[in-house]
């Protein structure tokens, strides 16, 4: 499937393309840029130059307890989302991939429709049946939400990890003698590694970042993403522009793990390739 | 090769939550919308009350169309930066080609909320972009009109949506394959012409995928409104959030959700046909 494209034409040159692709990535990075700028500037936000270098709004930032609070909620609410949605995601994708079942093809639309749909819908329908269930709004209700919305991206990956393993060593696992359960557990699980930990990765940061669904679901303890939504309402403060250089710091280094995750669970294939007599 | 106990184990508990948290939250919205509020109290009587005064309102309407105007130009501008950037990346950026695509990628994990503070403090009268006009002498006063606008909810949701885009159009671009291109240039078709008759046509699902995302997911957008919108930038789902807040007439949010998904649904089934129509197998 992949066909080089030969010298002559990969090297035309096309001046007014590459400038246009270079103001679409500043485009794309000025807001990032300005963030970080901003979160050192003692003057606060705004302004033109950025002048005197601080690191007060750091400090303060780090003597704030209710932004402490709501990181460690966000963390709770993220790491059980990551659970639930990765074993019931798990299930739904052997059954998709497996089992023929009546609502198959429903089943597999309803799955993903959170990741379809806007927040605001799915986080109605779930604020309502909460209500309906008579349950007391809190960051349980959130978990929910968040894990039940975000099967939708574990299903979808492990899913595709599937359809790409080589269902023959299962079958020879089972020829051998060993039990269905044994080969899930050797065979299946370990084949899936990489898209797991993938999977994981994504559904944690979605989690941390998530807003729309958390919006309606919340109760009295905030998570990150709410604690800064009703700063912003307040006015702003270059606070919040550490915070959320902090935040983009550690997403920038989630986003190398799993690039360092994947590079070596490619080497490991590559490896496996050349050893193979 | 999987026992019947295997398929029943692996079905069962996705299917039983999966219909208990998502079938019927989304079934009690269908419901709620046929309900009716008396005195602040949710009265379960069936009745098309509330979708009537959705339609027979010009407030309502009004806002519907303002927010498909907004979600309409969101698609456009993000297929205007993205399918150039990923023409680009894919034809003619070389070597640096891998480290480009993951330059896309990284904004992509950046907190949506933080992207849209940023925008927040760029476009204010007390702003960076204000005060470099100001710097540069380019205006003397503050312009006011950049926040709290429809333009500054165009502008967010395209710089949210833009890698959206180019991710499915820069996966079709990698699949059409080159000999297919080559073949155009020796048969005497110049660049243009190869563009518009060979690499266009088969972009076409990536592009429609892209811009199906862009489109819905800005259509049912709250948060941007709130953040820098203002009044004249209010769109369909703040109404809807605050029918559920402080309006208190969760039926009459309900039945406006329930369109929203209506018109997203059935555009979901109109791309799926046409990607189809126009996918290269």
């Amino acid at each position: 499937m992949v066909l080089q494209m030969s010298g002559a034409t990969s090297t035309r040159r096309a001046p007014l393309l590459t400038i246009y692709a270079a103001l679409v990535f500043i485009f794309i990075y000025l807001p990032v840029v300005v963030l970080i700028l901003y979160s050192f500037n003692r003057d606060g936000v705004g302004g033109f130059p950025p002048r005197h270098f601080t690191l007060d709004w750091y400090r303060q930032l780090f003597a704030d307890t209710s932004i402490w609070d709501a990181v460690e909620n966000s963390l709770i609410v993220a790491a059980g989302s990551v659970a639930l949605a990765l074993i019931l995601g798990l299930l739904a994708a052997l059954a998709l991939d497996r089992a023929n079942f009546p609502g198959k093809a429903l089943f597999r639309r309803l799955v993903l429709l959170p990741l379809i749909l806007p927040g605001i819908i799915t986080g109605l329908s779930l604020l309502m049946f909460a209500v309906f269930a008579g349950a007391q709004l809190s960051l349980f209700t959130v978990f929910l939400g968040h894990g039940t919305a975000l099967i939708s991206v574990a299903t979808t990956e492990l899913f595709a990890g599937l359809q790409k393993m080589d269902r023959t060593q299962e079958e020879a696992s089972l020829d051998l003698g060993a039990t269905p359960w044994q080969t899930f557990w050797c065979i299946t699980l370990p084949n899936l590694k990489l898209s797991l930990i993938a999977s994981g990765l994504l559904i944690f940061t979605l989690s941390m970042d998530e807003i729309a669904v958390t919006f309606f679901l919340i109760g009295r303890d905030n998570t990150l993403p709410l604690e800064i939504w009703g700063r912003l309402r307040r006015g702003i403060t270059p606070e919040i522009n550490a915070v959320s250089t902090l935040i983009f710091a550690v997403s920038v280094g989630l986003i190398v793990i799993w690039y360092r995750v994947r590079t070596r669970g490619l080497g490991a294939e590559a490896q496996e390739l050349l050893e193979r007599p | 090769m999987y026992s019947r106990t295997y398929k029943t184990l692996v079905s069962i508990p996705p299917l039983l939550w999966v219909g208990v948290f998502l079938l019927l939250p989304y079934a009690l919205m269908f419901a709620h919308s046929f309900w009716a509020v008396h005195e602040g109290v949710l009265v379960h009587q069936w009745n098309l009350h509330n979708y009537a005064t959705l339609f027979s309102k010009p407030v309502y309407v009004e806002v519907l169309l303002r927010t498909m105007r907004i979600a309409a130009s969101v698609t456009l501008c993000s297929l205007l930066l993205g399918y150039p950037l990923a023409y680009y990346l894919s034809f003619h950026a070389g070597a640096r080609k891998e480290l480009l695509y993951q330059l896309v990628i990284v904004p992509l994990w950046v907190s949506y909320l933080v992207r849209g503070y940023a925008w927040k403090t760029i476009l204010g009268s007390e702003g960076v972009l204000n005060g470099f006009l100001q710097y540069l002498h380019v205006t003397h006063e503050p312009v006011a009109f950049l926040l709290y606008s429809p333009f500054a909810v165009v502008l967010m949701l395209t710089h949210i949506y833009t890698p959206f885009v180019f991710l499915p159009i820069y996966a079709a671009l990698e699949h059409i394959p080159r000999p297919l291109v080559e073949a155009s240039h020796d048969l005497g078709a110049g660049a243009a012409q190869t563009f518009l008759r060979v690499i266009l046509p088969l972009s076409i699902p990536g592009l429609l995928a892209g811009a199906t995302f862009a489109f819905v997911l800005s259509l049912g957008d709250f948060l941007a409104p709130l953040l820098v919108g203002g009044a004249s930038g209010t769109m369909i789902a703040n109404v809807v959030q605050s029918l559920f807040g402080a309006a208190l007439d969760w039926p009459l949010g309900a039945a406006i959700s329930v369109c929203i998904l209506l018109v997203i649904i059935s555009l979901l089934f109109l791309t799926e046909r046409l990607e189809k129509r126009w996918s290269f197998k």
